[in-house]
């Protein structure tokens, strides 16, 4: 291909009067300038997640939420489960900010006491599933062939349970405590994530890096931690930051049915459960805080991820 | 797809045997046998009540009888509730709930279709803006949180909407609105997000070139491709929607399948709540079973990878 191109170039160079050629001036200055800051992948994304407001509005949240999810309880001058009878069904004022429940306890303190066990909750189960998620997913598409096949006939079949109903089925043998509760949530909720870093393994693992560190005798353990975890911390973050308001939401769903925190600690959902039975005599802030926070903090990790997902994504990079 | 539809077969059948096997032996776990609590019960009385049950056999015969139950569709009787068979409440609930489940699913699909569709076509818009601020609240607000607070603002302090039971579709309104948002929501951020990539499919512009009204266009042929992320999701949201139903029922005192559920989980009611799991779990996954097959007929990717696989 090359000798001919040459070969037609030739006529065409010979119609061209030599006069409207100039030697291009030795270039020294800036040739090898960069443009702008190198930024690594991390760096890139902070700065790409810094422009996107609503995620950043929930970062911010989420930070507040978890600075008084520890010192809430504390400011408060109430104790979480101390009954004061007179003081029943008290409407917010300046000495219960968020009033009282049905008996006399202060629902400022215990809207922050809820939110300590719904975020531990919550981080709990999404770094149990991302362990297991990532030990298992890892391993999957490593090792490929069979121990794939395997792995991923047990995934599929885990998936096909009902996530919600074999939870339930946990919490009833087990009895409901805090630890039960992140037990039961993390059985079959770290399957969503092995998937994803299999996936993700799949395909990094047949890259050049991969085979260097092959080359070099590198351990199945030591390949999977340094060269193909870090490459996927993008959907990994991502699936962890989805997976907390999932686990906060079925551990509100499991107070609510009675089966989640028992008293006299107190969790957002067994608030709004109690709210229910004094829905009718009008008291609103006995429903409105538990189920603002919850649904915010909902929302929050959910723009959160969302944005992350964005700013993770290296398609997406500028 | 034959092969395609009796491996899918083969998965639904060990699922829920797994299921099965875990109820029972996690109910076995349990100390103490259900009978434990009857005060009065001399030692004659309660070991007839155990032969009966046969709780005097051995695990592995009881697990063999518990099996064959399961096959027969013969669940046994509720312990608390001694003139009901968990049999008599299913079938009792079950025409109810599903009342229930399928309006909220068709309610979820048809707004949640429309939602997404309106907020692809208007892409930055304005009611793009809206939908997705909808979508994103239906996403973040739990089912129980929205019931209780419809009830609140509609049914207490409005009076517009009746805030129980499940007698005339004025009672119906607020279950379904409370149960249908959640997935209405993910439907329509799927949809969304599926139509904006379609409609910049050359397909779409052959289509608009040859002169189809928009209409056409977008229902024809962008929609059809768009809604195919949707179905695959649609087995996570029907597993949602069942959960679901357990707290709505139990806020609207609907008399359906998941409140006998939640009374028995209550109750400690075991025959009633490995029933029901048993079953719940099983039409789950019979509806996941379905959802696959239908994938794999609406997508002829599907059936060419596998056919050529094969």
């Amino acid at each position: 291909m090359i000798p001919e191109q040459k070969e037609k170039e030739q006529p065409t160079h010979s119609s061209i009067p030599d006069e409207w050629f100039q030697p291009k001036k030795k270039n020294t200055d800036d040739a090898e300038s960069v443009v702008r800051p190198s930024l690594s992948y991390w760096q890139d994304a902070w700065r790409r997640l810094r422009q996107n407001k609503l995620a950043m509005s929930g970062l911010l949240f989420l930070i507040l939420l978890g600075i008084m999810a520890v010192i809430g309880p504390w400011v408060s001058p109430h104790d979480v489960d101390t009954q004061n009878l007179p003081n029943q069904n008290q409407a917010p004022s300046m000495t219960h900010w968020f009033g009282t429940d049905e008996l006399g306890r202060d629902v400022f303190t215990r809207t922050w006491y809820g939110a300590r066990i719904s975020l531990f909750v919550g981080l709990m189960a999404a770094l149990i599933d991302f362990f297991i998620g990532v030990a298992y997913g890892g391993l999957s598409g490593y090792k490929g062939g069979r121990t794939d096949n395997i792995m991923m006939r047990i995934i599929e079949i885990l998936y096909g349970l009902p996530y919600l109903l074999v939870v339930i089925l946990l919490l009833v043998v087990m009895g409901p405590s805090l630890l039960t509760i992140i037990i039961a949530l993390t059985v079959t909720g770290w399957v969503g994530m092995a998937r994803i870093v299999r996936g993700q393994v799949l395909q990094l693992k047949h890259n050049e890096f991969v085979m260097a560190s092959q080359s070099f005798g590198a351990k199945t353990k030591r390949i999977i931690q340094k060269n193909l975890l870090p490459n996927t911390m993008g959907p990994i973050i991502v699936q962890m930051t989805l997976t907390v308001p999932t686990a906060i939401f079925a551990e509100a769903f499991l107070s609510f049915l009675g089966l989640g925190i028992q008293s006299p600690y107190a969790s957002w959902g067994m608030m709004a459960n109690d709210a229910l039975g004094v829905i009718l005599s009008g008291d609103w802030w006995r429903l409105f805080f538990p189920a603002f926070f919850i649904s915010a903090t909902m929302f929050a990790f959910n723009v959160l991820g969302d944005g992350l997902q964005d700013a993770l994504d290296p398609k997406l990079r500028r | 797809m034959a092969k395609y539809i009796l491996k899918r077969f083969l998965y639904m059948v060990v699922t829920v045997f797994i299921i099965a096997t875990l109820t029972f032996f996690l109910m076995n776990l349990l100390p103490g046998s259900p009978f434990n609590e009857e005060r009065t019960t001399n030692e004659a009385v309660q070991r007839n009540l155990e032969a009966h049950y046969h709780l005097d056999e051995p695990l592995i015969v009881q697990y063999v009888l518990y099996l064959k139950s399961i096959v027969t569709m013969d669940f046994g009787p509720s312990i608390k509730q001694p003139t009901e068979t968990v049999n008599s409440l299913l079938s009792r609930g079950f025409p109810i709930s599903a009342e229930l489940g399928v309006w909220t699913v068709l309610t979820a699909l048809i707004s949640g279709v429309a939602l997404g569709v309106f907020a692809a076509l208007k892409h930055n818009g304005v009611i793009d803006y809206i939908a997705m601020t909808i979508a994103v609240l239906g996403i973040s607000i739990p089912n129980f949180v929205l019931a209780t607070l419809l009830i609140q603002q509609l049914a207490v302090n409005l009076g517009i909407l009746p805030a129980a039971t499940w007698s005339s579709p004025q009672h119906m309104i607020l279950p379904i609105v409370a149960l249908a948002t959640g997935p209405m929501a993910i439907i329509a951020r799927l949809t969304r997000s599926s139509m904006l990539e379609t409609l910049t499919q050359d397909y779409i512009k052959t289509a608009r070139a040859k002169g189809l009204s928009p209409f056409k266009v977008i229902v024809k042929h962008a929609l059809k491709n768009a809604l195919m992320p949707v179905v695959t999701i649609l087995g996570t949201l029907l597993a949602g929607i069942l959960t679901g139903t357990f707290v709505i029922e139990k806020i609207f005192a609907i008399p359906g399948m998941g409140k006998y559920f939640v009374e028995g989980i209550n109750q400690r009611d075991y025959p009633v709540i490995m029933g029901t799991t048993v079953f719940y779990s099983a039409f789950l996954v019979f509806m996941l079973f379905l959802v696959d097959i239908a994938y794999g007929i609406l997508d002829p990717r599907i059936k060419l990878h596998k056919e050529g696989g094969s």
